[in-house]
């Protein structure tokens, strides 16, 4: 059980929650018109006049939205509808340049899905996927420049969103937390949103309510608007439960309504109730007939899909060989999966993953860099482990070797070569090696053979000196014991 | 002494210009000295005198070297609906005072493509919502057949049929939601056609109602709008409601041979109370087709008194979100308010007229939560059984002949039709159901009443074959003889 | 159905559009009379009708994913009643 469950002074309280996420579409020009999605650019730059919202402009559908939408809800393992349309959402907003915004109401473009999260006591658990609709983003207003005025951008105004609503299936902020996390995994896998929360092209809606233990049906939820991090959304969802169990026991109730969730002092409060405000009048779309993906055309996606964390986790498990956790670690990150199958390839993969978890992810933090700058190349990591296997050098020396491939980004093998460092696993040499310690260290060999067996460590040591590390440390071993009886 | 270049049709004043009769300049100066005689009528609102003769001049160079296109050389005018680059485009509104898009509707640029120059741009009624051209904030139009009261010239293309009459421009532009081509050409004794939804783009024509505007001629012929509509229609990729059907060519089907097509008469059209004028004419109408070898067959079309009442929801509906941009922030008239909303209401209480606000509150009210069941879906499924009667009409028939408008043209100011918004929405009585259907439509004159103001035919067809309806059209022209004012 | 004086000042609200308050009873009337006459549809029978969205037969067409406008801030800025530092600008939004 992942569920969280609140004390109350009345009994135990479980917590109900929802996600809606919207996902900005990666893609090169806006859902309904030919302007640039490019992020950063110059003010009202990368505008069209059908994103400004001009008389007699008109919408058409850039297909590279839909395949988006389809690749993500097939990630989502849910329905894609061969039939939907789209329809006017009508508000007024400064940054809403049609006085409406067009999304999919009745008939959304994907269904529904479900996408399984891990927990951290190793369980996993299904959450509802209730559908998938496309629309448009709006622009961006400023509010902060002057005291009397907002200023509009409307760059953002008409990129392609992709609303993501989950069912009430979050019993805890720890479900909702892994199941963001998962969610930005797939979208990063497939390239179908960059999943950036902090840029804000995943911005994500939180539904709270709570319940009685073993009471039937939900009671009122509190709808919190884009919070926009993981660690907010589970503070907003921790928060916001208690609220409400702090509430219901002190006699009140919950009313229907919009709040904000503030990260500085973790709390929520209520936003400004406009009478009538939320009254959006939906109808058709009349400049947009119904989009129908005929059966080849989603096959075709479908076909096209790149393996999912899911599936990549199962075939490390099954196929490499990692441990559970390992292959999870691993394949939340479609890069660091990459990276490891390409440094796994043809070498021992438990201790690629070993190498990659450890050391290597270490390296990174300490150079505060991402993968894709990483001095240490894929196959070179592959190439240090199989140098370590084949027992050219031994793990010591292997760890000299990342540090050098650290900081100069040369191949390990080239490493080894020119600074010597191949292990000396010739018995004749490194017997010429012991019997002259031995030799030359006749107290200790005495003491030794008095008894004082834990010695063999220290003529271990000096045989490992004298060879500049380089014996087979097995080797010498072996030697040891047999000279010394 | 030359004739009057103005009373040409554009079919004979490409032949006199082909022929050097006359040059294009001639052509446009004629059509501008005719502006000016008749600026007392205030078919325009915004004149483009030296712009067209500056087109003539190329239209004329063009002319020279034999090249051209179908309209070389011909001045038109503009309804000012369609949005015209770098000329100021107001829909007849307060609220788009000043505007002036960078940008050039499809049919207008069709037109300037087929070598038409612009005289100007015509007055409407505000944002094509009225019946009489009424609702102009540039004020009404005169009717040129009016006698010692003004008349309206119909609407909401009132301009674009008053200019056409009175020889201010060799044909014009209209757009067609209920009746807005096809009523004002009947008022003003001449010749309009609304093609199948889809035939024109809508693209930069200021919307009024999505799912019914459609952009056509109106001229003083059919052969002129048969050459007109050919240049005005052809898909479209930036409209996504653009048919991809070819355009045949019109004007070969005139004076073609109608023997055995099959005319339909719909029997609930002819109500108690039709003016027993009307009713005479389309009996002689009948008449004449038969004789040219014409099969009169009678049909029914149950639900089309119906018609006003889905259209007077689902028009507004549609035009309620359409009208949402005009809020006074990236274009039109601002005026200030202490917060955005305030700002927003302001801009649009003073910008909007009495008809256009009635229409927005309308379509909000029948979109808004409780009642979008009661009205709007209940109109798009009566819409539905209205376009199945004609589906099943044209199994027994070709063409549908009708009266175009109950009455002829009435006064500026007319009492009862100002007290009750109603009794003026009731003009769009015979052409609304056709809009509904999406059908091409054509109306053409086909005598005077006994005040001597003319009446209008109108021939329906199935979707698009305007070939028929021009064949049909034609060959009604020719049998009743009207002459122009 | 009828609307009462509230549902007027609602409808207004949603529209942003002002009602002076001697003029809600006037519109209420009007507003209610073609609400009446529109409620003539109640006589037909529509069980088992699909609603007409639209009359056009074609489905969507889906444009390819180019870029094809933008770089044109000035054009979109032309008509704006104020801008400032290439914003369009308009008074305070209260949240
Ligand atoms: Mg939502
Ligand atoms: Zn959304």
């Amino acid at each position: 059980m992942s569920g969280m469950i609140i004390q109350g002074k009345t009994g135990d309280w479980e917590v109900i929650c929802g996600l809606e996420i919207h996902c900005q579409i990666l893609s090169k020009s806006k859902i309904f018109s030919g302007a640039s999605t490019h992020y950063g650019s110059e003010v009202n730059e990368n505008v069209s006049f059908i994103d400004a919202g001009m008389p007699g402009m008109l919408p058409t559908l850039n297909e590279e939205c839909v395949s988006q939408a389809v690749k993500t809800g097939l990630g989502l393992n849910a329905k894609i509808n061969n039939y939907s349309a789209f329809a006017r959402k009508n508000y007024f907003y400064a940054d809403l340049p049609q006085g409406y915004q067009i999304t999919q109401f009745q008939y959304p473009i994907v269904g529904e899905g479900f996408v399984k999260i891990e927990l951290e006591n190793g369980e996993t658990k299904d959450i509802g996927i209730e559908r998938l609709h496309i629309e448009q983003d709006a622009g961006k207003s400023i509010h902060d420049i002057s005291p009397t005025k907002s200023f509009i951008d409307l760059n953002r105004a008409g990129v392609g969103l992709m609303e993501i609503v989950t069912k009430p299936d979050f019993r805890s902020p720890e479900e909702a937390g892994a199941f963001l996390r998962k969610l930005r995994s797939i979208v990063r896998y497939l390239g179908t949103c960059d999943g950036n929360m902090d840029e804000g092209s995943m911005r994500c809606d939180v539904n709270v309510s709570v319940r009685k233990v073993g009471e039937d049906g939900f009671r009122t939820r509190n709808e919190m608007k884009n919070v926009n991090s993981v660690k907010f959304v589970m503070q907003a969802i921790e928060f916001e439960a208690r609220r409400h169990v702090e509430v219901y026991e002190s006699g009140g109730q919950i009313e229907q309504e919009t709040r904000q969730f503030n990260p500085t002092t973790c709390t929520t409060k209520a936003m400004r109730k406009k009478e009538y405000a939320h009254d959006y009048r939906y109808f058709p779309e009349p400049d947009l007939p119904p989009l129908v993906l005929s059966d080849e055309y989603i096959n075709n996606i479908k076909n096209d899909m790149v393996e999912l964390p899911d599936a990549k986790k199962e075939r490390f498990v099954k196929e490499l060989g990692l441990t559970p956790y390992d292959a999870s670690v691993i394949c939340e990150n479609k890069e660091v999966a990459e990276f490891f199958e390409k440094a796994a390839s043809g070498h021992d993969a438990k201790k690629v993953a070993n190498w990659l978890m450890g050391d290597f992810f270490a390296m990174l933090n300490e150079k505060k860099i991402t993968l894709a700058e990483s001095p240490i190349s894929a196959e070179n990591l592959g190439a240090l482990v199989e140098l370590v296997s084949k027992n050219v050098i031994n793990g010591k020396t292997a760890k000299d070797v990342f540090a050098i491939m650290a900081a100069t980004g040369e191949a390990p093998e080239k490493i080894v070569e020119e600074k010597g460092l191949k292990q000396v696993t010739d018995v004749g040499a490194i017997e010429k090696v012991v019997d002259e310690i031995l030799a030359n260290n006749q107290a200790n060999v005495e003491a030794y053979k008095a008894g004082k067996t834990n010695l063999i460590g220290w003529f271990v040591g000096q045989v490992m000196k004298a060879s500049q590390g380089k014996a087979n440390p097995e080797v010498v071993n072996k030697l040891l014991k047999q000279k010394l009886g | 002494m030359m004739t009057d270049l103005t009373e040409l049709t554009i079919a004979e004043a490409s032949a006199g210009l082909k022929k050097k009769e006359f040059t294009a300049v001639e052509l446009t100066e004629a059509y501008i000295a005719n502006m000016d005689k008749h600026r007392n009528l205030n078919a325009y609102v915004c004149e483009t005198p030296d712009k067209a003769i500056a087109q003539a001049k190329i239209s004329q160079e063009k002319i020279n070297s034999g090249q051209g296109g179908d309209l070389e050389g011909i001045p038109l005018g503009i309804k000012d609906l369609f949005c015209t680059k770098g000329i100021a485009t107001t829909a007849c509104s307060n609220i788009l005072k000043g505007f002036v898009p960078p940008y050039e509707s499809t049919v207008t640029a069709n037109l300037l493509q087929a070598g038409a120059n612009f005289l100007g741009k015509l007055n409407l009624d505000e944002f094509a919502m009225g019946g009489s051209n009424e609702t102009s904030a540039f004020g009404p139009v005169i009717n040129p057949w009016s006698k010692d009261v003004p008349l309206v010239p119909g609407g909401s293309s009132g301009g674009s049929a008053a200019a056409v009459a009175a020889n201010m421009c060799a044909a014009a532009t209209g757009t067609d939601t209920g009746g807005s081509i096809r009523q004002p050409a009947a008022f003003c004794g001449v010749t309009g056609i609304k093609p199948t939804y889809g035939r024109c783009s809508r693209y930069g024509i200021i919307a009024f109602a999505s799912s019914l505007d459609q952009a056509g001629p109106i001229a003083k012929d059919v052969t002129d709008c048969a050459i007109m509509l050919k240049a005005m229609a052809g898909f479209d990729n930036k409209d996504s409601t653009s048919s991809q059907q070819p355009v045949p060519d019109f004007c070969k089907v005139l004076g073609a041979d109608i023997k055995g097509m099959r005319i339909g008469i719909p029997k609930e059209y002819r109500v108690d109370g039709l003016n027993s004028e009307i009713a005479s004419y389309w009996d002689k109408a009948a008449a004449m087709l038969k004789d040219k070898g014409a099969e009169i067959v009678e049909i029914s079309l149950p639900h089309t008194k119906y018609a006003l009442a889905v259209y007077y929801i689902i028009a507004p509906a549609e035009a309620s979100s359409n009208l949402a941009r005009y809020d006074g922030l990236r274009y039109g008239n601002r005026v200030d308010g202490e917060h955005l909303d305030d700002m927003y209401t302001n801009s649009r209480t003073a910008g909007f007229g009495k008809e256009v606000k009635r229409r927005i509150m309308i379509g909000t009210y029948v979109l808004s939560a409780g009642y979008y069941d009661a009205y709007y879906l209940k109109a798009q499924k009566v819409r539905r059984l209205i376009r199945d009667d004609f589906i099943k009409a044209f199994e027994k028939c070709d063409v549908i002949l009708t009266p175009t408008a109950p009455s002829a043209a009435f006064a500026i100011g007319d009492e009862s039709m100002q007290k009750d918004p109603i009794t003026m929405w009731l003009n769009d009585i015979f052409t609304v159901s056709v809009s509904l259907a999406g059908l091409p439509a054509m109306s053409l004159p086909i005598g005077l009443n006994h005040d001597g103001l003319p009446l209008g035919m109108q021939i329906i067809g199935k979707s698009f074959d305007e070939e028929n309806v021009f064949k049909a059209g034609y060959c009604l022209e020719q049998q009743a003889g009207f002459k122009r004012k | 159905m009828s609307i009462d004086a509230n549902t007027v000042k609602k409808i207004a609200f949603l529209s942003h559009l002002k009602i002076e308050d001697d003029k809600v009873a006037a519109t209420q009337e009007e507003f209610n009379k073609i609400l009446q006459w529109v409620d003539q549809l109640k006589e037909v029978d529509t069980d088992n009708v699909e609603p007409l969205v639209s009359v056009n037969n074609e489905h969507l067409r889906l444009r390819q994913d180019e870029v094809t406008e933008g770089n044109q801030a000035e054009a979109v800025l032309a008509n704006a009643p104020v801008k400032e530092y290439g914003y369009f600008v308009v008074p305070k939004v209260v949240e």
